[in-house]
């Protein structure tokens, strides 16, 4: 991966600038499309995104995710295709950033599933983490350019009132 | 008249039927090794309205302790917010508080 890190910059309220080098996008491009295939495909790697609600009770976790799997893929998709439509763009706004934040998180859990990373994967050197595969620079690459996405979308947080 | 007498055996509630309905379901978010601490934060300010304060502590009790109960309440809240979190792709379940 080239050393130059990607940016996200809020520029104000629903309006973000994405700096994000060429080579980077070109490798964004072709990612969305692949979760969708491995989505479609039921790859074992994908139960990550749709987690047990009832670890202890098979029976009504199965009613659970009867009742609201249609609607995760569908959801997964949507933000899959906007972040497909908008790989080139240099300026978004705030739904395209969180559509670009839902692809990202989901890639990063499907890569890292895939990758059976634990916490103990992040204990390598730093010259050496990330450089094993190119499944492992890009799940590390995502990390980075999802740290920025979250900071610049942190922003416009509401301050929250704590029940 | 007789003297109400205790039966000599009770059947037991079996399963789930043991704990009280009247107990809400907790909605617990499970450490896991690839979820952002930023992102966790910043998804639990943004479904609950946390202040950045609550939704850090709570993120921190996950990565810390490996759990943190983060909603409660009647069971159709506790799936929904569940399926919300799901969607945000964080790893939440549900049990009967008890």
């Amino acid at each position: 991966m080239p050393s130059a890190g990607p940016r996200v910059v809020r520029r104000g309220a629903d309006d973000y600038e994405l700096h994000i080098p060429d080579d980077h996008r070109e490798i964004l491009r072709g990612l969305p499309g692949q979760l969708r295939e491995v989505m479609d495909s039921g790859h074992s790697a994908t139960w990550r995104l749709f987690p047990d609600a009832y670890p202890d009770d098979p029976k009504m976790s199965a009613e659970f995710d009867r009742m609201t799997r249609e609607d995760l893929i569908a959801g997964r998709k949507h933000s899959l295709q906007v972040m497909e439509q908008t790989v080139d763009a240099t300026r978004l706004n705030g739904e395209q950033l969180s559509a670009w934040l839902g692809s990202l998180n989901d890639l990063r859990l499907f890569l890292g599933t895939n990758l059976d990373i634990t916490e103990e994967s992040y204990d390598e050197p730093l010259e050496e983490y990330g450089s094993s595969s190119p499944a492992m620079a890009i799940y590390v690459y995502l990390g980075w350019l999802e740290e920025m996405v979250v900071r610049a979308l942190a922003a416009d947080l509401p301050p929250g009132v704590d029940g | 008249m007789a003297m109400p007498t205790m039966p000599t055996e009770i059947e037991q509630p079996t399963g789930s039927e043991i704990t009280d309905p009247a107990l809400p379901w907790l909605v617990i978010v499970w450490n896991d090794p690839i979820n952002l601490m930023s992102y966790v934060a910043f998804v639990f300010q943004k479904l609950f309205g946390f202040s950045q304060e609550k939704a850090n502590r709570l993120m921190l009790q996950v990565h810390n302790q490996g759990k943190a109960i983060v909603s409660s309440g009647p069971r159709e809240k506790a799936e929904f917010d569940t399926a919300r979190l799901h969607a945000y792709g964080l790893w939440a379940t549900m049990q009967r508080d008890g």
